[in-house]
């Protein structure tokens, strides 16, 4: 397994978020996790960053134990994580957040092979971060990660506040870099349609435990969504 | 640093500093020559904090630590060896080590920034009580006796590397301190503009972000720490030069917070900034120790309290909002 976690629990003080989680992600996997708001859906990406320290249990990547690990050296394992509210540089330039994210001769070339998968960037290369659209923030976000060379990549409700046309280009670039590109990603929404159209399972998460693993299209079945999500049946 | 992207701010400030360097000695007697050299070493001292707090982000109270150390052991190794240039190369080194252990202390123990600002300006209190408790014969390194709160007179000055027995005069110390700031002001633009720069103003914006982009924000800031705590000792050294005297005074409270006074007067996120605020307050400093209607310390107050209420940018980020004010004025189409 390319992402292997067992019993995982976490806690922020004396309050319990994670409790056991066993979560598998093959090389190359696309996994969703689906869950409501204080479910434990971002701690548990900050906990696999490293962001929040793991109070029981084991994180594994790329068959290397990463659990007592701070979150830079994970990430230049290739670990790569795009939070909730993006994180750009908002003082900074389109061109030069992209930047931060190479070190060394040749960026950019680099820059510019990036750029390619996210054509609607490059005439904004010499905005400020600051200045952009939310959707156009979510996109230098998820460029600025692959700048990195990520071998996974963990992405925290990408739609949240985002309109819907770049919704659309998300799911196409997301797609691309699953599939093009060969990259494993596990990502965590509530936007139904959205994990429904590109993950290959989903992981139901409640009360920080994995509570069932779904096809995409089980997600459109009223009662699975009635049982486990609550969210009625206009979702399909 | 690509000569393209070098701004004309930094250039024109370089060039006032060779223009400064060059003419002054021309045109200024003796007396004024000497008052130029301390301003000049202070600003580079004040370099030291505009890089650590303004770029760095680490608000340090206590950088006198460091220039004092830098000062101390300029005299110690300048009495013991009765030559300067080895001397000067340790007042650098010595605390950089020194910085570089207590930064490692601080920021590998992830202490917060509040923690930091007592931490440092503990130790440079510390500082000040060793050194004003070293009075007597049984305190000396080498044949350097410390002498306490009386300080180290005496010192061997400047001379020219290898030859002990020829010293600089005023003028040739003048041009020596103002090359070493040209050159920390220049060599700290082009660290700023590299890749390593990128990332500490970074981790000054959002350390998790940072760590997200798989940067060591604690290397980065033990660094750029210990990089201000090299330059201020080698600002300690030029100090202790200028007077050939050195006292527990660089440690001192009043020491530490004139220095923290300079960047925020110049303005923080600058170089320049510190400069023009240390230069400023120095000659207010001077100009006030000649009259006895105000407290110099009193005045220094009020001139903090009133940059930190009404210019809190600090002067030469408000010239640039003003000018920038200014432009779009100007480009807006008449009515």
């Amino acid at each position: 397994m390319f992402l292997h976690v067992t019993e995982l629990s976490a806690r922020y003080g004396r309050i319990p978020v994670l409790n056991g989680i066993e979560l598998q992600v093959a090389a190359g996997e696309f996994v969703g996790v689906l869950g409501h708001n204080g479910m434990g859906k971002t701690t548990l990406l900050r906990t696999l960053m490293g962001f929040v320290p793991a109070q029981r249990g084991r994180i594994a990547f790329d068959d290397v134990d990463v659990t007592r690990e701070p979150p830079y050296a994970r990430a230049r394992r290739g670990l790569g994580y795009v939070p909730q509210g993006r994180e750009i540089f908002p003082g900074l330039s389109v061109r030069d957040n992209l930047r931060m994210g190479f070190a060394g001769r040749g960026v950019d070339e680099r820059i510019d092979a990036i750029l390619e998968t996210f054509p609607r960037l490059t005439p904004l290369l010499n905005r400020r971060g600051g200045a952009l659209s939310g959707g156009e923030q979510q996109l230098l976000a998820i460029a600025r990660c692959l700048a990195g060379q990520p071998k996974m990549i963990l992405f925290d409700e990408p739609t949240e506040g985002i309109q819907p046309s770049i919704i659309e280009e998300l799911v196409v670039v997301l797609r691309q870099l699953h599939q093009r590109q060969g990259l494993t990603i596990l990502l965590v929404e509530q936007n139904l349609e959205f994990i429904a159209e590109l993950a290959q399972r989903v992981l139901l998460i409640q009360k920080g435990t994995i509570l069932r693993e779904l096809r995409p299209k089980e997600l459109r079945q009223a009662d699975v969504l009635n049982e486990f999500v609550g969210v009625g049946t206009d979702a399909g | 640093m690509k000569l393209r992207r070098v701004s004309p701010g930094i250039v024109a400030t370089a060039a006032v500093m060779v223009a400064v360097g060059l003419g002054v000695p021309l045109v200024v007697d003796q007396f004024q020559l000497l008052q130029l050299t301390v301003f000049a070493s202070m600003c580079i001292l004040a370099l030291s904090l505009g890089v650590v707090w303004g770029y760095g982000g680490i608000l340090c109270f206590g950088q006198s630590a460091f220039f004092g150390l830098g000062a101390y052991t300029y005299a110690v190794t300048a009495v013991n060896l009765a030559e300067s240039t080895l001397a000067i190369l340790l007042s650098i080194v010595v605390p950089a080590v020194f910085a570089a252990l207590l930064g490692y202390f601080m920021f590998y123990g992830r202490l917060s920034d509040v923690y930091l600002g007592v931490i440092t300006l503990s130790v440079t209190l510390i500082f000040f009580n060793l050194m004003n408790s070293t009075a007597g014969d049984a305190y000396r390194i080498g044949t350097a006796r410390l002498n306490g709160f009386n300080g180290m007179p005496s010192l061997p000055t400047f001379n020219v590397p290898g030859n002990p027995g020829r010293l600089l005069d005023p003028t040739e110390t003048f041009y020596l301190v103002m090359a070493l700031l040209l050159s920390v002001y220049v060599g700290l633009h082009a660290l700023l503009a590299s890749h390593f720069g990128r990332v500490v103003v970074a981790v000054r914006e959002n350390e998790t972000r940072c760590e997200l982009l798989g940067y060591d924000v604690r290397l980065h800031k033990l660094l750029v720490f210990t990089l201000g705590g090299a330059i201020a000792g080698l600002a300690g050294s030029l100090f202790a030069n200028w007077g050939a005297f050195v006292s527990p005074n660089v440690f001192s409270l009043s020491t530490t917070s004139q220095i923290i006074i300079w960047v925020i007067v110049g303005g923080l996120g600058t170089l320049v900034g510190p400069i023009i605020g240390c230069v400023l307050m120095q000659y207010l400093a001077t100009e006030l120790g000649t009259q006895q209607l105000a407290n110099t310390s009193l005045m220094f107050g009020i001139i903090f309290l009133a940059f930190v209420l009404l210019v809190p940018r600090g002067i030469v980020p408000s010239l640039g909002v003003v000018r920038a004010r200014l432009s779009a004025v100007r480009a807006r189409p008449p009515a």
